[in-house]
């Protein structure tokens, strides 16, 4: 499979997650989008990193096994997943204090 | 005894000293004894160097180094010679008889006033000293300012009237203006001469080019037009009157305002060398004379009459220096002295019999209550009218003959201004000392002669201006018989060898004498006739011209509007809109710039999340479009498809 | 050593003071400092060999930077202005009560330090030091100690200042790089080869910092608002001894530094000045506050001085040099005037004032003594000085210093009105119980009149003392 293709799909899926940030208000499904965001970029990482190494084994460069690409991806994951417990736990924090995951109302900083 | 000169300025300043600083323990007759021993002694000294240099000749005596850097010397140095000698003679002599009669003219004053007064009178005799005796022009202006600021200080001696406070200020102001023109020409001589002593400037006068002399007589002609009260200069005079009688006498009539004339006198070398100067000192000084005179006319102030009569007089000293006559102007300068004092001093008696009266309508018929005043008045009007054998007609007489050789239009304006002189004087006369007393009853149980340390000083000054003229009998008379003009030649010899000598026949000379006196004669009669009878109910409203005079030409109003107003305005204009909002407005500006800028910048720090996302997400596009270049971008893209 | 000990006696003493308490304990240490450094100053300048005047030691070895001090003629002088000028301060305004005295006497002495070092400095980093030590505590005298809009006032003259002093900070680290050793010296200075546009550019920088210093019309605003806002010790030091530091750094710093571009500007600066002097001598004809006609006669004069430096002449040199002590001399005087009225009356208009001489007579004789120094009647030190700037001006360009003289009319005007507005005339309801200035003060001022008859009559000591300095300035060029 062309490698063009991931890359829209990374691409479309990127553009939505960033749409969805700049446009929701709820805090849960900007953390969603953000989610999504990350995980379009941990495709892409893959898909890059397969086609990496099967480029380099065909002119028989290959130094690695292939497999470093998808190591990253492990460690973003696991950066998402602590940041998930953060960002939820800030989120509920929030619903508390304000009765409301509207992030527009998080402009406390201003002042 | 010439080396002892620092003598003669020594006393005054001691008695300033000690006046002072004493003023407030000292008994008042101390205080007159300290002021008026203090000035007897310089003039004792003065005396003996006065023949010392009569008998040898004149010399230089330096004290100290007062300003000493690469390009120029000033010594603190004294010139010792028959122009100084005689101003000596006439600064002690006339300084010493005021202060004995101001010792009992302000005996009035509380202590710590009367001692103040004689401390600021010591002062001035110091400075005025100072100015005659200093060896270059340096020690001069010294002196120069030093009789400004003792003018100024006793103009404003009763400071707690308000009118007199600006008086002196503008006496010093006026003063100041000319003084600028001093210092210039002073800059002048030492850039182009690297000195400003007599000997050395006058020795090489001939290294100046004419424009530079020119130039540098001019400013120095400014300073004596403040100091002299000349036009345009001249309307701090009268209002200089506010200050005691006998400070009017010393200061504003027969020293300080004669300082013009000296320094003139002194640097004849340098006037004779720019006629260009000349002409305008001589034009200047006959208008003056004649300006004030008219002026004169109206007063009705005894000691305003007798302030535009000094200043008519100054004119005529400076017409002589004009026309190079500079005896004459000196010998008027003595002459004046003796007269003009003596006008003052007796005014002065008049004016404390009449309990601080000073308007001459309210007088009249004072002859038969101060006889002594009365005979000396006289004789000092006879002497200013120009009536031979009195002093003031000889001088006078010298300054219009050597008018007339330069060039008889001055000689017939000087003699019209004489005549106006007569015919104020003898008003003033008339008015005051004939006919009925038009004052108060109080004021006529009160009247009574001064003391006798008023009454002298009268009387020395009246002897003095009758006979004070006979030291300079025109030549006409006799051979030799002008014993001042051969004892001041060494001082004007310079000068004498490059004018031109123009000489008048004897019986031209006899012919404007005996004309000149008969029409001044004639003056005085209608005088004296048209104001013996007097009545103050008699004036109507002067209109016209003689509401003009009265105003005096309308001059201080001109002043005010041409020069005080403007000036008032512009400073108000500088300070309330450049300063605040021109200058300050900048400054403040830029600073309330700065503030408006960072609270708009404020405005993008909205605190919405979103906000700041939008912004960092357009910042990584626009960044990736500027560090890809465009064709990096094109073959991606096109990589893709 | 003398340079150390003077800069490091107000240095110990005034940060000792901060931790002491009590009005009289401050007073009476900080007047002990300042009477050490003055006997220190008199003894090194006058008693003790040349050698003693100088110091040298590492400083920051890394930067090339050197502990240098020197003294020369100019430096002598204005060390004694300095020295001379704290103690008379602190004596005649050791009435005035502060609150927290310790801290308010403490900031007085560092500021001598700071400025002690400025007049010392032989080291470019170390003058910048010395400049910046002198500013930091009287901005915190003005904010904290001073009159009702002390805020405003203070802010705008530290920005205004400090700014100044940043772009001086970027010329000295640009010499600093094209010096040939790479040091601060101020000997490796002088001898900084520029091109001309170079040369030009970082004249500016400097002269900015020092033209707001002094000040030079129209960078003067500051002065007035910080002169009329400051505690009366404070205003005396900052106008007294704090602007010659602007005079003072020209000449060692500018013109030896840049005499190409000294020469080329001199011209704009010069008609720059004398615009100052006539535009602040008209405001303050015009002025009904006693301390803001001082501070616009304090800036007419300064641009006078400005002028003759520019004008490089020997005689105005020399003039300035004498000038700077003369007028910090006359200043500091009539500050003292301004403030006994100010704090026996309450009030500084002249609008309430009046028939002073009649209440005060030994005050009045002093303040005309005094106002007639401001307007340099001869006999009084500041005739010597600005007759001798005139004639240097005069000598550069006649016409230049014949609209100069018309200043002296000026001053003539204002000084008089205020002598005039303030002891003449009738008393007032705010004058009516005015009483005689007291004992310390009287004499602090005494003292004053003193210094400036002496140096009018006689001033060919103070010219000698500076003859050296003005002999290498004009040399550099």
């Amino acid at each position: 499979m062309p490698i063009q293709y991931y890359i829209y799909l990374c691409l479309t899926l990127f553009s939505i997650g960033i749409i969805g940030v700049l446009t929701r208000r709820n805090a849960i499904i900007v953390f969603m989008c953000v989610e999504l965001m990350l995980n379009a970029v941990n495709l892409l990482l893959v898909a890059f990193s397969k086609m990496h190494h099967a480029t380099a084994a065909v002119g028989n460069t290959a130094t690695t096994t292939g497999i470093e690409g998808q190591l990253f991806v492990f460690f973003i994951m696991v950066v998402a997943a602590a940041e998930v417990s953060v960002g939820l736990a800030i989120i509920v924090m929030m619903y508390r204090n304000t009765h409301s995951v509207d992030i527009n109302f998080l402009n406390r900083l201003k002042n | 005894m010439s080396k002892l000169v620092y003598l003669v300025p020594l006393f005054p300043l001691l008695g300033f000293l000690i006046n002072g600083l004493g003023r407030k323990s000292m008994s008042k007759s101390l205080i007159g004894i300290v002021g008026s021993g203090s000035i007897l002694a310089s003039f004792v000294v003065s005396l003996l160097i006065f023949f010392d240099v009569k008998a040898t000749g004149g010399s230089v005596v330096t004290l100290f180094n007062f300003i000493k850097v690469d390009s120029f010397t000033i010594p603190f140095a004294f010139q010792v010679d028959q122009l100084s000698s005689l101003f000596l003679l006439i600064i002690t002599g006339i300084g010493f008889l005021i202060h004995l009669y101001s010792s009992a003219y302000m005996h009035e004053e509380e202590p710590q006033h009367f001692g103040r007064y004689f401390a600021y009178l010591n002062l001035f005799v110091f400075s005025m000293l100072l100015l005659v005796l200093g060896a270059n022009y340096v020690i001069m202006f010294i002196g120069w300012e030093g009789v400004g600021l003792c003018s100024y200080l006793l103009i404003g001696f009763w400071f707690k009237n308000d009118n007199y406070n600006y008086a002196a200020k503008k006496a010093f102001v006026m003063n100041r203006i000319g003084d600028l023109g001093f210092l210039l020409a002073l800059f002048w001589l030492l850039l182009k001469l690297g000195t400003a002593s007599y000997g050395d400037v006058f020795a090489n006068v001939s290294k100046l080019s004419s424009f530079d002399i020119t130039a540098i007589t001019m400013l120095l002609f400014v300073g004596a037009m403040g100091k002299s009260a000349q036009i345009p200069l001249y309307t701090w005079l009268p209002d200089a009157m506010a200050g005691p009688t006998p400070v009017s006498a010393l200061i504003h009539a027969a020293t300080m305002v004669t300082a013009g004339i000296y320094m003139i006198a002194r640097s004849n070398i340098l006037y004779t060398m720019a006629p260009a100067t000349q002409t305008l000192v001589a034009v200047i000084g006959l208008a003056t004379a004649i300006f004030a005179a008219t002026i004169a006319l109206k007063q009705n102030d005894i000691k305003k009459v007798l302030a535009y009569s000094t200043v008519s007089q100054l004119g005529y000293m400076f017409l002589g220096l004009g026309v190079g006559a500079y005896t004459g102007a000196v010998f008027h300068v003595m002459t004046h002295a003796f007269f003009k004092a003596l006008l003052f001093l007796a005014a002065g008696s008049v004016i404390h019999a009449m309990h601080h009266e000073q308007d001459i309508r309210k007088m009249g018929g004072l002859k038969k209550y101060l006889p002594i005043t009365h005979i000396t008045f006289l004789l000092g009007c006879l002497a200013i009218a120009g009536i031979p054998p009195f002093s003031g007609f000889f001088s006078k007489d010298e300054i219009l003959t050597a008018a007339f050789a330069q060039n008889p239009l001055y000689y017939f304006i000087g003699v019209a201004g004489a005549l106006m002189t007569a015919f104020y004087m003898f008003r003033l006369y008339t008015l005051t000392f004939l006919g009925q007393f038009r004052g108060t009853h109080e004021q006529e149980h009160h009247l009574h002669e001064s003391p006798w340390q008023m009454t002298f000083p009268l009387i020395v000054l009246a002897i003095l201006s009758v006979v004070g003229g006979w030291v300079g009998i025109p030549e006409v008379f006799a051979e030799h018989a002008h014993s001042l003009e051969h004892f001041l030649a060494p001082i004007f010899a310079e000068s004498a060898k490059l004018a031109e000598q123009h000489h008048l026949s004897a019986s031209q000379e006899y012919l404007m004498m005996g004309a000149s006196t008969a029409a001044i004669v004639v003056v005085i009669l209608l005088a004296i006739n048209s104001y013996k009878k007097y009545q103050a109910s008699d004036e109507a409203a002067a209109s016209g011209l003689g509401k003009v005079l009265e105003n005096k030409w309308y001059i201080d109003e001109l002043y005010d509007a041409v020069v005080v107003n403007p000036l008032h305005s512009i400073a108000g204009f500088f300070k309330n809109i450049i300063e605040k909002s021109g200058i300050d407005g900048l400054v403040n500006g830029v600073g309330k710039l700065v503030g408006y800028g960072s609270r708009q910048l404020r405005l993008v720090q909205s605190g919405q999340v979103g906000n700041y996302i939008l912004i960092m997400v357009l910042c990584m596009v626009v960044f990736f479009l500027i560090w890809f270049n465009d064709a990096t971008i094109v073959r991606f893209i096109s990589k893709l498809f | 050593m003398i340079p150390v000990s003077l800069i490091l006696i107000p240095l110990i003493t005034g940060l000792a003071a901060f931790f002491l308490k009590g009005e009289n304990a401050a007073k009476n240490w900080a007047l002990l400092s300042s009477a050490i450094t003055l006997a220190v100053a008199v003894a090194g300048i006058f008693f003790l060999p040349a050698h003693d005047l100088s110091y040298d030691a590492a400083w920051l070895p890394q930067l090339g930077s050197r502990f240098s001090l020197m003294t020369d003629g100019m430096g002598k002088m204005l060390v004694l202005l300095t020295t001379i000028a704290f103690p008379v301060i602190i004596i005649a305004t050791a009435r005035n009560q502060y609150k927290n005295p310790g801290s308010f006497y403490a900031l007085l002495l560092l500021s001598q330090t700071g400025l002690l070092g400025v007049f010392l400095a032989a080291d470019a980093l170390v003058f910048y030091f010395f400049w910046e030590l002198a500013l930091v505590p009287v901005y915190f005298l003005c904010s904290i100690w001073g009159g009702e809009k002390r805020i405003a006032a203070t802010f705008k003259f530290f920005v205004y200042t400090f700014l100044g002093s940043l772009l001086m900070l970027a010329g000295i680290l640009y010499l600093y790089f094209q010096s040939a050793d790479h040091s601060f010296a101020l000997q490796s200075f002088y001898h900084i080869k520029l091109s001309a546009g170079q040369e030009a550019l970082i004249f500016w920088l400097f002269f900015i910092a020092f033209a707001i210093k002094m000040p030079v019309f129209p960078f003067h605003t500051w002065q007035p608002d910080a002169y009329e806002q400051s505690p009366t010790a404070v205003t005396m030091i900052l106008s007294g001894v704090m602007v010659k530091m602007g005079i003072f750094a020209l000449l060692r710093w500018l013109l030896p530094v840049f005499p190409h571009a000294s020469a080329q500007y001199a011209h704009l600066i010069i008609i720059l000045s004398v615009i100052g002097m006539l535009y602040a001598s008209l405001i303050a004809i015009r002025q009904d506050d006693i301390k803001r006609l001082i501070a616009y006669s304090s800036i007419a004069h300064i641009g006078l001085m400005s002028a003759a430096v520019f004008a490089h002449q020997q005689t105005g040199l020399e003039g300035v040099m004498i000038q700077m002590f003369n007028h910090g001399i006359n200043v500091i005087g009539l500050w003292i005037v301004a403030d006994v009225i100010e704090q026996q009356l309450g009030t500084r208009k002249f609008s309430d004032l009046g028939g002073l001489a009649q209440k005060a007579p030994a005050m009045a004789i002093l303040l005309v003594v005094m106002a007639f120094a401001n307007i340099a009647l001869p006999l009084t030190n500041a005739f010597v000085g600005e007759f001798l700037m005139f004639n240097g001006l005069f000598r550069y360009n006649i016409w230049i210093a014949a609209v100069a003289c018309i200043s002296i009319i000026l001053a003539a005007v204002y000084t008089l009105n205020m002598v005039q507005k303030v002891l003449y005339g009738s008393t007032t309801g705010v004058t009516a119980n005015a009483r005689e200035i007291g004992g310390n003060v009287q004499w602090m001022l005494a003292i004053l009149v003193i210094i400036i008859i002496a140096l009018g009559v006689y001033p060919q000591p103070m010219i000698d003392l500076t003859k050296d300095t003005v002999q290498a300035i004009l040399a550099n060029r």
